[in-house]
Protein backbone atom coordinates (compact mmCIF):
# COMPACT_ATOMS: atom_id res chain seq x y z
CA UNK A 1 0.00 0.00 0.00
CA UNK A 2 2.80 2.35 0.85
CA UNK A 3 4.50 1.81 -2.48
CA UNK A 4 1.54 2.95 -4.51
CA UNK A 5 1.14 5.90 -2.20
CA UNK A 6 4.69 7.05 -2.59
CA UNK A 7 4.16 7.76 -6.26
CA UNK A 8 1.20 10.00 -5.56
CA UNK A 9 2.16 11.62 -2.27
CA UNK A 10 5.32 11.75 -0.16
CA UNK A 11 5.15 9.93 3.18
CA UNK A 12 5.54 13.13 5.15
CA UNK A 13 3.82 15.62 2.87
CA UNK A 14 2.74 18.96 4.25
CA UNK A 15 -0.75 17.63 4.72
CA UNK A 16 0.51 14.61 6.62
CA UNK A 17 2.80 16.66 8.83
CA UNK A 18 -0.14 18.83 9.74
CA UNK A 19 -1.90 15.72 11.02
CA UNK A 20 0.79 15.41 13.67
CA UNK A 21 1.38 19.06 14.51
CA UNK A 22 -2.23 20.23 14.64
CA UNK A 23 -3.26 18.19 17.67
CA UNK A 24 -0.15 19.39 19.45
CA UNK A 25 -1.09 23.04 19.21
CA UNK A 26 -4.20 24.56 17.73
CA UNK A 27 -6.35 21.47 17.77
CA UNK A 28 -5.22 19.79 20.96
CA UNK A 29 -7.71 17.08 21.96
CA UNK A 30 -7.60 18.06 25.64
CA UNK A 31 -7.34 21.84 25.70
CA UNK A 32 -9.22 22.73 22.53
CA UNK A 33 -11.67 19.88 22.04
CA UNK A 34 -11.86 19.29 25.81
CA UNK A 35 -11.91 15.51 25.47
CA UNK A 36 -10.30 12.88 27.67
CA UNK A 37 -10.62 15.07 30.76
CA UNK A 38 -11.59 12.14 32.98
CA UNK A 39 -8.21 10.46 32.78
CA UNK A 40 -6.45 13.82 32.98
CA UNK A 41 -7.94 14.11 36.46
CA UNK A 42 -7.38 10.57 37.55
CA UNK A 43 -3.82 9.62 36.81
CA UNK A 44 -1.91 12.88 36.91
CA UNK A 45 -0.86 12.66 40.56
CA UNK A 46 2.50 11.21 39.55
CA UNK A 47 4.53 11.83 36.41
CA UNK A 48 5.42 8.13 36.08
CA UNK A 49 1.79 7.14 35.87
CA UNK A 50 1.04 9.92 33.39
CA UNK A 51 3.84 8.74 31.12
CA UNK A 52 2.73 5.11 31.10
CA UNK A 53 -0.87 6.19 30.61
CA UNK A 54 0.16 8.40 27.69
CA UNK A 55 2.13 5.59 26.08
CA UNK A 56 -0.79 3.20 26.53
CA UNK A 57 -3.22 5.64 24.95
CA UNK A 58 -0.72 6.34 22.17
CA UNK A 59 -0.50 2.63 21.37
CA UNK A 60 -4.26 2.15 21.47
CA UNK A 61 -5.06 5.20 19.35
CA UNK A 62 -2.44 4.43 16.68
CA UNK A 63 -3.37 0.77 16.40
CA UNK A 64 -7.08 1.56 16.60
CA UNK A 65 -6.87 4.19 13.88
CA UNK A 66 -4.84 1.87 11.70
CA UNK A 67 -7.10 -1.17 12.08
CA UNK A 68 -10.32 0.81 11.64
CA UNK A 69 -8.85 2.53 8.61
CA UNK A 70 -7.92 -0.82 7.05
CA UNK A 71 -11.43 -2.11 7.64
CA UNK A 72 -13.22 1.14 6.83
CA UNK A 73 -14.64 -0.09 3.52
CA UNK A 74 -15.89 -3.30 5.09
CA UNK A 75 -17.44 -2.09 8.34
CA UNK A 76 -21.23 -2.01 7.96
CA UNK A 77 -22.28 1.53 8.86
CA UNK A 78 -25.12 0.36 11.10
CA UNK A 79 -22.77 -1.31 13.56
CA UNK A 80 -19.69 0.84 13.05
CA UNK A 81 -19.62 2.30 16.57
CA UNK A 82 -19.86 -1.15 18.12
CA UNK A 83 -17.11 -2.40 15.83
CA UNK A 84 -14.88 0.53 16.81
CA UNK A 85 -15.60 -0.10 20.45
CA UNK A 86 -14.72 -3.78 20.06
CA UNK A 87 -11.41 -2.94 18.44
CA UNK A 88 -10.53 -0.35 21.09
CA UNK A 89 -11.59 -2.66 23.89
CA UNK A 90 -9.45 -5.49 22.54
CA UNK A 91 -6.42 -3.23 22.21
CA UNK A 92 -6.92 -1.96 25.75
CA UNK A 93 -7.12 -5.51 27.09
CA UNK A 94 -3.87 -6.29 25.27
CA UNK A 95 -2.18 -3.28 26.92
CA UNK A 96 -3.62 -4.22 30.31
CA UNK A 97 -2.44 -7.83 30.05
CA UNK A 98 1.02 -6.92 28.84
CA UNK A 99 1.44 -4.39 31.66
CA UNK A 100 0.25 -6.91 34.23
CA UNK A 101 2.75 -9.46 32.96
CA UNK A 102 5.82 -7.29 32.41
CA UNK A 103 5.37 -4.16 34.56
CA UNK A 104 3.38 -5.51 37.52
CA UNK A 105 4.17 -2.63 39.87
CA UNK A 106 2.96 0.02 37.45
CA UNK A 107 0.00 -2.05 36.42
CA UNK A 108 -1.07 -2.17 40.07
CA UNK A 109 -0.82 1.59 40.37
CA UNK A 110 -2.74 2.31 37.18
CA UNK A 111 -5.24 -0.39 38.11
CA UNK A 112 -8.62 0.48 36.71
CA UNK A 113 -7.50 3.45 34.64
CA UNK A 114 -5.96 1.34 31.88
CA UNK A 115 -9.35 -0.29 31.44
CA UNK A 116 -10.90 3.16 31.27
CA UNK A 117 -8.88 3.98 28.15
CA UNK A 118 -11.82 2.31 26.39
CA UNK A 119 -14.02 5.21 27.40
CA UNK A 120 -11.50 7.88 26.45
CA UNK A 121 -13.50 10.00 24.04
CA UNK A 122 -10.39 11.05 22.13
CA UNK A 123 -9.92 7.54 20.81
CA UNK A 124 -13.50 6.92 19.74
CA UNK A 125 -13.59 10.46 18.36
CA UNK A 126 -10.56 9.93 16.13
CA UNK A 127 -11.78 6.53 14.95
CA UNK A 128 -15.19 7.88 13.98
CA UNK A 129 -14.09 11.26 12.65
CA UNK A 130 -10.83 10.37 10.96
CA UNK A 131 -10.00 6.70 10.53
CA UNK A 132 -13.41 5.81 9.06
CA UNK A 133 -12.81 8.25 6.21
CA UNK A 134 -9.07 8.15 5.61
CA UNK A 135 -6.34 5.85 4.37
CA UNK A 136 -4.25 3.85 6.85
CA UNK A 137 -1.07 5.96 6.73
CA UNK A 138 -2.71 9.34 7.45
CA UNK A 139 -4.77 7.57 10.11
CA UNK A 140 -1.64 6.35 11.86
CA UNK A 141 -0.22 9.88 11.79
CA UNK A 142 -3.47 11.31 13.08
CA UNK A 143 -3.46 8.79 15.92
CA UNK A 144 0.16 9.60 16.70
CA UNK A 145 -0.50 13.36 16.75
CA UNK A 146 -3.55 13.10 18.97
CA UNK A 147 -1.91 10.60 21.29
CA UNK A 148 1.09 12.89 21.75
CA UNK A 149 -1.14 15.94 22.13
CA UNK A 150 -3.08 14.16 24.87
CA UNK A 151 0.06 12.84 26.54
CA UNK A 152 1.76 16.24 26.54
CA UNK A 153 -1.08 17.83 28.49
CA UNK A 154 -1.25 14.86 30.83
CA UNK A 155 2.44 15.11 31.64
CA UNK A 156 2.36 18.90 32.08
CA UNK A 157 -0.51 18.56 34.55
CA UNK A 158 1.27 15.70 36.32
CA UNK A 159 4.50 17.70 36.69
CA UNK A 160 2.63 20.49 38.49
CA UNK A 161 0.62 18.14 40.66
CA UNK A 162 3.48 15.89 41.70
CA UNK A 163 5.93 18.75 42.29
CA UNK A 164 3.57 20.93 44.32
CA UNK A 165 1.54 18.13 45.87
CA UNK A 166 4.23 15.65 46.89
CA UNK A 167 7.45 17.63 46.39
CA UNK A 168 8.81 14.97 44.04
CA UNK A 169 9.25 14.41 40.31
CA UNK A 170 9.04 10.82 39.04
CA UNK A 171 9.36 9.81 42.69
CA UNK A 172 12.61 11.73 43.25
CA UNK A 173 12.44 14.28 46.08
CA UNK A 174 13.01 17.82 44.79
CA UNK A 175 12.41 19.99 47.84
CA UNK A 176 14.03 17.80 50.48
CA UNK A 177 12.66 15.46 53.10
CA UNK A 178 9.18 16.37 54.42
CA UNK A 179 9.04 13.77 57.23
CA UNK A 180 8.19 15.36 60.58
CA UNK A 181 11.26 15.43 62.77
CA UNK A 182 13.76 14.96 59.97
CA UNK A 183 12.89 17.81 57.64
CA UNK A 184 15.52 19.00 55.24
CA UNK A 185 15.73 21.44 52.33
CA UNK A 186 12.70 23.67 51.82
CA UNK A 187 10.71 21.81 54.47
CA UNK A 188 13.21 22.93 57.10
CA UNK A 189 12.23 26.50 56.29
CA UNK A 190 8.57 25.72 56.91
CA UNK A 191 7.47 24.85 53.38
CA UNK A 192 4.50 22.49 53.17
CA UNK A 193 3.24 20.31 50.37
CA UNK A 194 -0.09 21.43 49.01
CA UNK A 195 -2.46 18.53 49.64
CA UNK A 196 -5.09 20.13 47.44
CA UNK A 197 -2.81 19.44 44.46
CA UNK A 198 -3.22 15.74 45.04
CA UNK A 199 -7.01 15.85 44.88
CA UNK A 200 -8.70 15.59 41.47
CA UNK A 201 -10.23 19.12 41.34
CA UNK A 202 -6.75 20.62 41.09
CA UNK A 203 -6.16 18.77 37.82
CA UNK A 204 -9.22 20.48 36.40
CA UNK A 205 -7.95 23.86 37.52
CA UNK A 206 -4.52 23.24 35.97
CA UNK A 207 -6.11 22.15 32.70
CA UNK A 208 -8.18 25.32 32.90
CA UNK A 209 -5.06 27.43 33.34
CA UNK A 210 -3.42 25.73 30.35
CA UNK A 211 -6.53 26.43 28.28
CA UNK A 212 -6.47 30.08 29.40
CA UNK A 213 -2.76 30.54 28.59
CA UNK A 214 -3.15 28.90 25.21
CA UNK A 215 -6.13 31.02 24.21
CA UNK A 216 -4.67 34.26 25.37
CA UNK A 217 -1.60 33.60 23.23
CA UNK A 218 -3.68 32.68 20.20
CA UNK A 219 -6.83 34.78 20.11
CA UNK A 220 -8.16 32.84 17.10
CA UNK A 221 -8.89 29.92 19.41
CA UNK A 222 -11.39 31.83 21.51
CA UNK A 223 -14.90 30.61 20.78
CA UNK A 224 -17.57 33.19 20.03
CA UNK A 225 -20.85 33.02 21.76
CA UNK B 1 -18.20 -10.75 -6.05
CA UNK B 2 -20.51 -7.88 -5.38
CA UNK B 3 -21.15 -7.58 -1.70
CA UNK B 4 -23.93 -5.52 -0.28
CA UNK B 5 -22.28 -4.44 2.93
CA UNK B 6 -25.45 -2.92 4.29
CA UNK B 7 -27.39 -6.17 4.06
CA UNK B 8 -28.39 -7.96 7.26
CA UNK B 9 -26.44 -11.02 6.24
CA UNK B 10 -23.19 -9.13 5.80
CA UNK B 11 -23.67 -7.16 9.00
CA UNK B 12 -24.19 -10.33 11.03
CA UNK B 13 -21.39 -12.13 9.23
CA UNK B 14 -18.98 -9.25 9.81
CA UNK B 15 -19.87 -9.02 13.48
CA UNK B 16 -19.45 -12.75 14.00
CA UNK B 17 -16.11 -12.96 12.20
CA UNK B 18 -14.76 -9.91 14.05
CA UNK B 19 -15.80 -11.18 17.45
CA UNK B 20 -14.37 -14.64 16.80
CA UNK B 21 -11.06 -13.26 15.54
CA UNK B 22 -10.69 -10.82 18.46
CA UNK B 23 -11.78 -13.52 20.89
CA UNK B 24 -9.10 -15.91 19.66
CA UNK B 25 -6.40 -13.22 19.83
CA UNK B 26 -7.33 -12.13 23.37
CA UNK B 27 -7.81 -15.65 24.69
CA UNK B 28 -4.44 -16.83 23.41
CA UNK B 29 -2.74 -13.70 24.76
CA UNK B 30 -4.30 -14.19 28.18
CA UNK B 31 -3.32 -17.86 28.21
CA UNK B 32 0.19 -17.07 27.04
CA UNK B 33 0.78 -14.46 29.73
CA UNK B 34 -0.95 -16.40 32.51
CA UNK B 35 2.16 -18.07 33.96
CA UNK B 36 3.94 -14.71 34.09
CA UNK B 37 1.04 -13.00 35.80
CA UNK B 38 0.60 -15.78 38.33
CA UNK B 39 4.29 -15.62 39.09
CA UNK B 40 4.04 -11.86 39.58
CA UNK B 41 1.26 -12.31 42.11
CA UNK B 42 3.20 -15.01 43.96
CA UNK B 43 6.40 -12.95 44.02
CA UNK B 44 4.54 -9.88 45.23
CA UNK B 45 3.06 -11.87 48.08
CA UNK B 46 6.47 -13.20 49.07
CA UNK B 47 7.95 -9.71 49.10
CA UNK B 48 5.01 -8.40 51.13
CA UNK B 49 5.40 -11.17 53.71
CA UNK B 50 9.12 -10.56 54.04
CA UNK B 51 8.77 -6.80 54.24
CA UNK B 52 6.84 -7.11 57.51
CA UNK B 53 9.88 -8.76 59.01
CA UNK B 54 12.77 -6.90 57.43
CA UNK B 55 13.86 -4.16 55.07
CA UNK B 56 13.63 -6.06 51.80
CA UNK B 57 15.37 -3.32 49.85
CA UNK B 58 18.33 -3.36 52.19
CA UNK B 59 18.52 -7.15 51.91
CA UNK B 60 18.60 -6.77 48.14
CA UNK B 61 15.37 -8.67 47.60
CA UNK B 62 13.36 -7.64 44.59
CA UNK B 63 11.00 -9.15 42.09
CA UNK B 64 13.77 -10.94 40.23
CA UNK B 65 15.20 -12.91 43.15
CA UNK B 66 12.32 -13.11 45.61
CA UNK B 67 11.45 -16.70 44.74
CA UNK B 68 14.98 -17.79 45.64
CA UNK B 69 15.30 -15.62 48.75
CA UNK B 70 11.86 -16.27 50.24
CA UNK B 71 12.47 -19.91 51.30
CA UNK B 72 15.67 -18.83 53.08
CA UNK B 73 13.54 -16.93 55.58
CA UNK B 74 10.14 -18.59 55.54
CA UNK B 75 9.72 -22.34 55.75
CA UNK B 76 6.28 -22.94 54.30
CA UNK B 77 6.16 -26.47 55.80
CA UNK B 78 5.90 -24.84 59.22
CA UNK B 79 3.06 -22.56 58.22
CA UNK B 80 -0.26 -23.03 59.99
CA UNK B 81 -3.87 -22.48 58.97
CA UNK B 82 -6.33 -21.35 61.65
CA UNK B 83 -10.09 -21.14 61.77
CA UNK B 84 -12.12 -18.23 63.03
CA UNK B 85 -11.65 -19.14 66.69
CA UNK B 86 -7.91 -19.61 66.42
CA UNK B 87 -7.76 -23.40 66.27
CA UNK B 88 -5.31 -25.07 63.96
CA UNK B 89 -7.08 -26.67 61.01
CA UNK B 90 -4.21 -27.17 58.59
CA UNK B 91 -0.50 -27.06 58.11
CA UNK B 92 2.07 -26.58 55.39
CA UNK B 93 2.11 -25.09 51.93
CA UNK B 94 -1.65 -24.65 51.67
CA UNK B 95 -1.28 -21.62 53.94
CA UNK B 96 0.45 -19.70 51.17
CA UNK B 97 -2.27 -20.52 48.65
CA UNK B 98 -5.10 -19.06 50.73
CA UNK B 99 -6.38 -15.81 49.26
CA UNK B 100 -7.50 -14.02 52.41
CA UNK B 101 -8.59 -10.96 50.44
CA UNK B 102 -11.01 -13.12 48.50
CA UNK B 103 -12.29 -14.88 51.62
CA UNK B 104 -12.71 -11.56 53.42
CA UNK B 105 -14.86 -10.18 50.62
CA UNK B 106 -16.79 -13.38 50.01
CA UNK B 107 -20.25 -12.70 51.44
CA UNK B 108 -21.41 -16.28 50.88
CA UNK B 109 -18.61 -17.71 52.98
CA UNK B 110 -19.56 -18.02 56.64
CA UNK B 111 -17.15 -16.56 59.15
CA UNK B 112 -16.55 -19.95 60.72
CA UNK B 113 -15.44 -21.34 57.36
CA UNK B 114 -12.88 -18.62 56.71
CA UNK B 115 -9.25 -19.63 56.97
CA UNK B 116 -6.43 -17.63 58.50
CA UNK B 117 -2.87 -18.50 57.55
CA UNK B 118 0.12 -17.93 59.84
CA UNK B 119 3.65 -17.95 58.46
CA UNK B 120 6.59 -18.90 60.61
CA UNK B 121 9.91 -17.44 59.62
CA UNK B 122 13.50 -16.94 60.72
CA UNK B 123 15.02 -13.49 60.52
CA UNK B 124 18.65 -12.68 59.81
CA UNK B 125 19.70 -13.41 63.37
CA UNK B 126 17.92 -16.77 63.19
CA UNK B 127 15.26 -15.87 65.74
CA UNK B 128 11.74 -17.09 65.10
CA UNK B 129 9.20 -14.67 63.69
CA UNK B 130 5.44 -15.09 63.25
CA UNK B 131 3.91 -13.34 60.29
CA UNK B 132 0.19 -12.67 60.23
CA UNK B 133 -1.62 -11.51 57.10
CA UNK B 134 -4.42 -8.99 57.63
CA UNK B 135 -7.00 -7.49 55.30
CA UNK B 136 -9.64 -4.81 55.74
CA UNK B 137 -11.34 -1.72 54.34
CA UNK B 138 -9.92 1.77 53.97
CA UNK B 139 -11.79 4.87 52.86
CA UNK B 140 -11.94 4.11 49.12
CA UNK B 141 -11.01 0.48 48.81
CA UNK B 142 -9.25 -2.52 50.29
CA UNK B 143 -6.25 -2.24 52.59
CA UNK B 144 -4.09 -5.15 53.63
CA UNK B 145 -0.82 -5.99 55.22
CA UNK B 146 1.32 -8.31 57.31
CA UNK B 147 2.14 -8.11 60.99
CA UNK B 148 5.32 -9.74 62.23
CA UNK B 149 5.61 -10.88 65.85
CA UNK B 150 8.74 -11.71 67.80
CA UNK B 151 9.41 -15.13 69.32
CA UNK B 152 7.46 -14.20 72.46
CA UNK B 153 4.35 -14.15 70.23
CA UNK B 154 3.36 -10.82 71.77
CA UNK B 155 5.69 -8.08 70.64
CA UNK B 156 5.36 -6.64 67.15
CA UNK B 157 8.65 -6.82 65.25
CA UNK B 158 7.36 -4.95 62.25
CA UNK B 159 4.41 -4.44 59.94
CA UNK B 160 3.85 -3.77 56.29
CA UNK B 161 0.64 -2.19 55.09
CA UNK B 162 -0.60 -1.62 51.59
CA UNK B 163 -3.70 -0.16 50.01
CA UNK B 164 -5.35 0.00 46.65
CA UNK B 165 -6.79 3.48 46.29
CA UNK B 166 -6.40 5.51 49.48
CA UNK B 167 -5.97 9.28 49.07
CA UNK B 168 -2.35 10.10 48.20
CA UNK B 169 -0.71 12.17 50.90
CA UNK B 170 -3.39 11.27 53.44
CA UNK B 171 -4.70 7.74 53.91
CA UNK B 172 -2.18 6.42 51.41
CA UNK B 173 0.56 7.17 53.91
CA UNK B 174 -0.24 3.94 55.78
CA UNK B 175 2.37 2.21 53.64
CA UNK B 176 5.06 4.75 54.51
CA UNK B 177 7.85 3.80 56.95
CA UNK B 178 7.03 6.60 59.42
CA UNK B 179 3.60 5.11 60.06
CA UNK B 180 4.61 1.44 59.96
CA UNK B 181 7.52 2.07 62.34
CA UNK B 182 5.06 3.28 64.96
CA UNK B 183 3.81 -0.29 65.34
CA UNK B 184 7.20 -1.69 66.24
CA UNK B 185 7.54 -2.89 69.85
CA UNK B 186 3.80 -2.54 70.47
CA UNK B 187 2.10 -5.50 72.17
CA UNK B 188 -0.82 -7.53 70.91
CA UNK B 189 -1.65 -9.08 74.27
CA UNK B 190 -1.18 -8.53 77.99
CA UNK B 191 1.11 -10.56 80.27
CA UNK B 192 -1.36 -13.44 80.52
CA UNK B 193 -1.67 -13.46 76.72
CA UNK B 194 -5.19 -12.07 76.59
CA UNK B 195 -5.71 -10.05 73.44
CA UNK B 196 -5.50 -6.30 73.92
CA UNK B 197 -7.25 -4.10 71.39
CA UNK B 198 -5.21 -1.60 69.47
CA UNK B 199 -6.30 1.99 69.36
CA UNK B 200 -5.26 4.38 66.62
CA UNK B 201 -5.22 7.74 68.40
CA UNK B 202 -5.00 11.41 67.49
CA UNK B 203 -3.59 12.79 70.73
CA UNK B 204 0.04 11.79 70.20
CA UNK B 205 -0.08 9.31 73.08
CA UNK B 206 0.90 6.42 70.82
CA UNK B 207 4.55 6.43 71.75
CA UNK B 208 3.89 5.89 75.45
CA UNK B 209 1.22 3.18 75.47
CA UNK B 210 2.12 -0.16 73.79
CA UNK B 211 -1.42 -0.69 72.52
CA UNK B 212 -1.91 2.81 71.14
CA UNK B 213 -0.68 3.95 67.75
CA UNK B 214 -0.59 7.53 66.49
CA UNK B 215 -2.85 7.88 63.49
CA UNK B 216 -2.29 9.89 60.32
CA UNK B 217 -3.45 13.49 60.24
CA UNK B 218 -6.11 13.85 57.56
CA UNK B 219 -6.30 10.09 57.13
CA UNK B 220 -8.72 9.35 59.93
CA UNK B 221 -10.96 6.90 58.12
CA UNK B 222 -8.04 4.95 56.71
CA UNK B 223 -6.40 4.92 60.15
CA UNK B 224 -9.62 3.62 61.67
CA UNK B 225 -9.73 1.01 58.90
CA UNK B 226 -6.25 -0.13 59.87
CA UNK B 227 -7.34 -0.28 63.51
CA UNK B 228 -10.38 -2.41 62.69
CA UNK B 229 -8.37 -4.69 60.39
CA UNK B 230 -5.62 -5.27 62.92
CA UNK B 231 -7.96 -5.87 65.85
CA UNK B 232 -10.26 -8.24 63.97
CA UNK B 233 -7.34 -10.37 62.79
CA UNK B 234 -5.20 -10.28 65.91
CA UNK B 235 -8.13 -11.34 68.10
CA UNK B 236 -8.11 -14.64 66.21
CA UNK B 237 -4.37 -15.16 66.20
CA UNK B 238 -3.87 -14.18 69.83
CA UNK B 239 -6.27 -16.99 70.75
CA UNK B 240 -4.02 -19.41 68.94
CA UNK B 241 -0.90 -18.04 70.62
CA UNK B 242 -2.56 -18.23 74.00
CA UNK B 243 -3.62 -21.84 73.43
CA UNK B 244 -0.26 -23.14 72.31
CA UNK B 245 1.47 -21.37 75.19
CA UNK B 246 -0.84 -22.59 77.95
CA UNK B 247 -1.07 -26.18 76.78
Amino acid sequence: MSTEKKSSEPLFSKKNKKLITDPLTDNNPVTIQVLGICSALAITVQVNQAIVMSLSVLFVIIMGNWIVSLLRNLIPSRIRIIVQLLIVASLVIIVDQVLAAYLPDLSEKLSVFVGLIITNCIIMGRLEAFAMANKPWPSILDGFGNGIGYGAILIIVAVFRELLGSGTLMGIPIFGNPLPGEESGLYELGYQNNNLMILPPMALIIVGIIIWVQRSRNKALIEEH
Amino acid sequence: MALNKESNGFTFGFAIVLVVVLGIILASLAEGLKPLKEQNVRVKKQIDILSAMMDVEEAGINRSNAELEFPKYVNLDDAVVLNNSGDEIGKGKEAFEIDIKKEYRDKTLETKDKRFPLFIAKDKTDSTRYIIPVVGKGLWGPIWGYICLKEDMRTVAGVSFAHKTETPGLGAEINKPFFMDRWKASMISDASRNFKKYEVVKDNSGSTDPSKIDGITGGTITSKGVEEMVNRSLAIYSNYFKNINTK
